[in-house]
């Protein structure tokens, strides 16, 4: 008998990201949704989401994930979330905790929602509001928190690492037990969109990555079974790339708020791929047939080292968009990669630590 | 077995939590436990271990029940499921 994890059998997408509105009180300097952002009147409709949900249940996509921006800022979030409910989809809330009151969460706990992932800046109050960009924030997170675990609903605590917090990776994960939580994410700032603009200002220095790195097996052997704590190396300090999104166009679909479909978030950084919109299209037609999704599926398109490399079906050649951030070349190895020809250019940004201002997210 | 195998005790009731479900999706080919942005493929013996943990039967009654389903020795059995099962608590995917 066994339990695998996400193994290569499954083809079939198995998660949508469903970017409900890029709205959001918060301006988090690492906020992963692009530099031109959608506006309100763009959003598609109440409507739409329940087709698509029912689309992608048909798929064979199993869970979805209701993001944004702040999907708080969606007065039809309880009618959403109970569409993916009927659809059949195991529902996660990500959420910034700011514009959820608590009356909303019980509506969305009766609505079928299935899990709550909150975020949270830092385990200080003043650190954490300021790199949120918005005063009190830290204290509704918690409040936000305490209902969550009131209502049962599993609780993860999204932690985004990074030079300003990273030396209190403990303490966030202290936090994430006092609060409840079942679940922790230690997770380190990826270069895209407004992180890219900030990168200097976020970049974590070497040191701190080997302490953060020694800090989590310790408190993962120390908290075995009581709390799951995720963590990945972070990107510029690590050997070998991410297997992004589980490999192209094969595990996970996003629909931005405007109702375009991604392979992932990141995805319309890479200039002249062509997405087509679930205004237009079924998701099966997308996920099967537009060129986006066509375009790094499987290993056809990749060039030396990738192609040859013993690798290739485990890491993908690592993240399209940061192969395209950092060479100007979607097809080439993911830089991070220390066997891509650039490799040291990595370090080289890796090392660049400036305490400028942040350049907080706004629409 | 020796003092580091895990034990489950024979009385505990073992669960899902809210926010864990066991489904059956003929297109991922089969049953998957659904979890907190975790899918884990099951195969056809631990989905009729976690059907049986319904709050209600011992963990005790489960394994009867399943050496009874498969005519196989209760001692197998018993550390066959202790194991998955123990995996699955550590994981936060169940309760016992």
């Amino acid at each position: 008998m066994a339990m695998a994890g996400n193994d290569a059998a499954l083809r079939t997408p198995l998660g949508l990201l469903a970017e409900l509105t890029h709205r959001c009180p918060l301006g988090c300097p690492y906020c992963s949704n692009p530099l031109a952002l959608d506006p309100r009147q763009s959003e598609l409709d109440t409507q739409t989401w329940a087709r698509v949900f029912n689309e992608a249940a048909g798929l064979g996509v199993l869970q979805v994930h209701l993001s944004g921006g702040e999907p708080g800022a969606r007065r039809d979030l309880v009618a959403i979330t109970a569409a993916a409910h009927a659809a059949g989809l195991y529902s996660n809330l990500i959420t910034s905790a700011v514009g959820i009151t608590a009356a909303t969460l019980r509506q969305l706990a009766d609505s079928g929602l299935d899990h709550v992932q909150i975020s949270i800046q830092d385990s200080e109050a003043a650190s954490a509001d300021r790199i949120a960009g918005y005063e009190g924030a830290f204290a509704r997170k918690r409040a936000l928190a305490a209902e969550v675990v009131s209502l049962k609903i599993p609780l993860t605590v999204n932690a985004v690492m990074h030079r300003a917090n990273i030396d209190r990776l403990e303490d966030m994960v202290a936090l994430a037990l006092a609060l409840g939580a079942s679940r922790v994410e230690i997770a380190h700032a990826q270069y895209y969109g407004w992180a890219l603009k900030n990168r200097a200002a976020l970049m974590p220095t070497a040191a701190q990555v080997r302490r953060a790195t020694a800090a989590v097996e310790e408190l993962r052997a120390r908290h075995h079974g009581e709390i799951v704590i995720d963590a990945v190396v972070p990107d510029y300090h690590a050997r070998l790339p991410k297997p992004c999104v589980g490999g192209w166009g094969r595990r996970s679909l996003n629909v931005t708020p405007g109702g375009k479909v991604l392979p992932c978030h990141a995805a319309e950084s890479i200039p002249g791929l062509e997405f087509w919109s679930v205004r237009e299209h079924s998701l099966a037609d997308i996920w099967a047939n537009s060129p986006a999704f066509n375009a790094f599926r499987g290993t056809a398109w990749m060039q030396e080292p990738c192609r040859s490399c013993a690798r290739r079906d485990i890491d993908f050649g690592g993240c399209r968009c940061q192969a395209f951030a950092l060479t100007g070349d979607a097809r080439a190895t993911d830089p991070v990669c220390h066997l891509a020809p650039n490799h040291h250019e990595v370090a080289a940004l890796a090392s660049v630590q400036e305490d400028a201002p942040y350049a907080y997210r706004r629409m | 077995m020796n003092d580091t195998a895990p034990t489950i005790a024979p009385e505990a009731r073992p669960h899902l939590p809210r926010g864990v479900r066991l489904v059956h999706n003929e297109a991922q080919g089969g049953w998957v436990l659904l979890a907190p942005e975790r899918v884990f493929k099951a195969d056809a013996v631990a989905a009729e271990v976690v059907k049986r943990c319904t709050g209600e039967a011992t963990f005790a009654a489960i394994v009867d029940d399943l050496a009874k389903t498969y005519s196989a020795p209760r001692e197998r059995i018993l550390a066959d499921v202790t194991a998955l099962l123990r995996g699955l608590a550590d994981k936060r995917l169940l309760e016992l």
